[in-house]
């Protein structure tokens, strides 16, 4: 601390103050007595005294310039391109359930494009009646239904596969976002257009270079897709597939295919790029589980965790993460504290819904010596979470997506959190 | 609300009811034969979709050679981190697999669907479906499924087995796996006291903030005076006291020119970086590259040509840009720049007044 006296009456040294007490308290201590009146109280300050900004300063408000470290990031040796490439939602610093649009994680593979409504066009064509195509506006005439589900990305954790690699949970499991979707039931389009009885595969396909082409059977296309256009209540981001996204709620991210423009009924898979070079799963001997398109029951403790150390010191801790199943809702989370030898039911907030995120709290009087952090999600299957080490034994160390193996944090005595594994 | 209301409400509602499910709104309309072909080029494993067509191994080569190989290598072998396409075979129990056509896809008609609609990366739908078939034998010899005299066509392609055709099986995890993690959780004493077996630090591939903490953390509440841009290193200085750089006096290239050429460069951006902190990638970075000496950027290793060609005094002006943008191999003969070209002048014109823009 060099600058205490820049800004009104030692403001900072009175809070810095204030946090060397708070490190200094044992657990379950007595209020913190502070020796001077604060001046941020007993002071009258600028923004109590005169105009904040009028109305329409912003037309479309961002968050206010103290969060502009909750962002976005990606991790540049991942990949060659970043029109190819993934980054990762700050999940260390949100709270809730809700993932703002703005801060979502991007997987493109070949850029976000921009398509605007006048030029959107969906067809549906294959084995089907009548081959359609239809309009953006068109597509607004239809009943539309409303979804939040989590979208993750099969490779969430993938470069956790080998041990404990990236410092953070923005990093470790971050290719994941959760929004309220509004749009028009997969089934209500496909019953349009008349699927043929011969017809038992859908294949969606993106407006993009890319494509991005994923098969999926007929059953999943008429029970939960939605073709969506609204997210969080606005339109999509283009980064999310504006102005129409597929939405297939418990599956893995590759399938929700962005800027949606054809879908085809076949009597097969297509078995595409991104689903058999890509998104398929490499086992011990040598061959690969390919339509892995669920997400199994996974959690991470989201704070503590590195970017998010403990600078309040001993006592009272919110402790706090994320659960999730594509097998539908989180029954129960368990926290240890100890690296997985004893666990404790964590406090689920609000409703679990199924196939979303769901938020979990564990409140503890921290007696500020280290933990072993961990968090187990079990959904209602009666699907436990397993550990890394529990699903390398089935699928080896070649395998790098569907990592849903629990998360470690090493928290030190000084408050801050390392990416550990333990054994 | 009276009686009557409440009839003339209800009679409205059934009159505007929902459709059931299955009932048809009208809505869309039948899309065309030519909508249909243009749209649906999926090829499926069994041949489906496949267009009339043709191309061998030795044309392969060469529409790779200037289509692919500035990623892909001469030889399928990948450069950098870009896909290897060939080879590999045998690797997919070794603990560094290399997965590729031919150790790993299971289809050919993958191959041919993602080159006809996907690539090159930057540049999809541009291979006809001929060239297509002439890559895809090309990739069948790379990976010694095919001898060289090999021509692929619509008629034969069924006929190709990949070596991995039955690498793969459907998913197993609810026979295989939920069975293991579906008993009660255990909640006391569940294992003997663990250790730290492995700790993400040592590795240090995380990205950091300029302090050396990962990036993104979050700043310390008690420490971080309300004024500074928290988690900034340029914090100290408020965004809204960030003064727009004056343009010069000298008008300089027409900004739409610029604007335009950012939108050409986009044929440009897989391989070559530009803007701050720009590394070199496939091609070198182009940040201050009018004007410069060619084959003179930091740390880029380019081809002998191009290296000889700036020794030999080839300094990048608008002249020697446009020519080279024109066509590279006939500009300088021999750069490992396998882009073909840009035809029209101005978007040329654009492109360069694009890359004086960026500066150093």
């Amino acid at each position: 601390m060099t600058d205490a006296s820049k800004k009104g009456p030692s403001r900072r040294g009175f809070l810095s103050g204030m946090a060397a007490g708070g490190a200094a308290m044992a657990a379950g201590a007595v209020r913190a007595q502070t020796q001077a009146p604060d001046p941020l109280i007993t002071e009258v300050q600028p923004w109590a005294s005169e105009f904040g900004d009028p109305v329409d300063a912003v037309p479309y408000g961002m968050p206010i310039r103290f969060e502009s470290h909750v962002v976005r990031r990606n991790v540049e040796w991942l990949t060659e391109s970043a029109e190819s490439s993934i980054n990762f939602t700050p999940i260390h610093a949100l709270e809730g359930t809700i993932t703002p649009q703005g801060c979502a994680f991007e997987r493109h593979h070949s850029g976000a494009i921009e398509l605007s409504k006048q030029d959107y066009r969906l067809m549906i064509d294959g084995l089907v009646e009548t081959p359609l195509v239809f309009t953006y506006e068109d597509l607004t005439r239809f009943p539309r239904k409303s979804a939040v589900a989590f979208l993750e990305c099969a490779a969430n954790g993938g470069m956790e596969w080998g041990g404990a690699q990236l410092e953070g949970c923005q990093f470790t499991q971050g290719m994941i976002h959760n929004m309220e979707y509004v749009g028009v039931p997969l089934r209500t389009l496909l019953a349009e257009a008349g699927v043929k009885p011969e017809g038992s595969w859908i294949y969606a396909e993106g407006a993009d270079a890319s494509s991005n082409g994923r098969s999926m059977p007929l059953d999943k296309a008429m029970d939960d897709v939605l073709v969506a256009f609204f997210a969080n209540g606005e339109a999509l981001r283009k980064e999310h597939g504006y102005p129409v996204r597929l939405v297939v709620p418990g599956w893995e991210g590759n399938m929700w295919v962005k800027w949606l423009r054809r879908i085809g009924v076949y009597d097969q898979a297509v078995d595409s790029r991104e689903e058999t070079s890509k998104y398929t799963d490499l086992m011990p001997d040598g061959r690969a589980r390919k339509w892995t398109w669920v997400m199994d029951a996974k959690s991470v403790i989201t704070s503590p965790s590195p970017q998010a150390p403990i600078r309040h010191g001993a006592g009272p801790l919110v402790i706090t993460g994320l659960a999730w199943s594509g097998n539908g809702r989180i029954a129960e989370v368990d926290v240890s504290l100890d690296g997985g030898v004893n666990w404790q039911k964590a406090r689920i907030e609000g409703e679990a819904k199924p196939k979303a995120l769901t938020r979990f709290y564990l409140d503890i009087d921290w007696d500020g010596s280290e933990m072993l952090l961990q968090s187990r999600a079990i959904d209602e299957t009666g699907y436990v979470q397993p550990t890394k080490d529990a699903l390398r034994a089935i699928r080896g160390l070649n395998n790098v997506y569907h990592n849903n193996g629990i998360q470690t944090w090493w928290v030190r005595a000084d408050g801050e959190v390392e990416n550990v594994e333990v054994a | 609300m009276s009686k009557w209301r409440d009839l003339a409400l209800g009679a409205a509602v059934a009159a505007m009811a929902l459709p059931a499910a299955a009932d048809k709104l009208g809505l869309g309309r039948p899309a065309l034969p030519e909508e249909i072909t243009a749209w649906d080029v999926a090829v499926l494993p069994d041949g489906q979709g496949l267009p009339t067509g043709s191309g061998d191994v030795t044309t392969g080569d060469e529409v790779f050679a200037e289509k692919c190989a500035m990623c892909h290598g001469d030889f399928a072998e990948g450069i950098d981190n870009w896909p290897v396409l060939a080879g590999g075979q045998g690797t997919l129990t070794n603990r560094r697999p290399v997965k590729t056509i031919g150790s790993y896809w299971p289809h050919l008609s993958t191959v041919f669907d993602y080159v006809h609609r996907s690539m090159p990366f930057g540049a999809a739908q541009t291979v006809t479906p001929d060239e297509t078939y002439a890559i895809v034998a090309f990739l069948l010899y790379s990976n010694g499924i095919v001898e060289d005299d090999f021509v692929l066509s619509n008629e034969n392609f069924t006929e190709v087995t990949m070596p991995n055709a039955g690498g793969f099986y459907a998913d197993d995890r609810p026979e295989t796996e939920y069975p293991a993690f579906r008993s009660a959780p255990c909640m006391a004493d569940c294992t003997a006291p663990v250790k730290i077996t492995k700790r993400a630090v040592d590795l240090n591939v995380t990205p950091t903030d300029p302090d050396g903490k990962p990036a993104g953390t979050l700043p310390a509440i008690a420490v971080a005076a309300a004024t500074e841009n928290a988690g900034s290193p340029s914090g100290t200085v408020p965004s809204d006291e960030v003064q727009e750089i004056a343009k010069p006096a000298d008008a300089g290239p027409d900004p739409a020119a610029i604007a335009a050429g950012e939108k050409v460069f986009k044929k440009c951006a897989a391989c070559h970086k530009v803007g701050e902190g720009a590394k070199n990638s496939v091609g070198p970075v182009l940040n201050g590259i009018v004007g410069r000496t060619a084959g003179t950027v930091d740390g880029y290793k380019y081809s002998k040509a191009m290296a000889e060609a700036g020794a030999g005094g080839l300094v990048w002006t608008d002249e020697t840009l446009d020519a080279y943008l024109e066509a590279p191999k006939a500009s300088v003969p021999k750069t490992k720049m396998s882009f073909t070209g840009l035809k029209s002048p101005e978007d040329r014109a654009d492109v360069i007044a694009y890359l004086e823009s960026l500066g150093g």
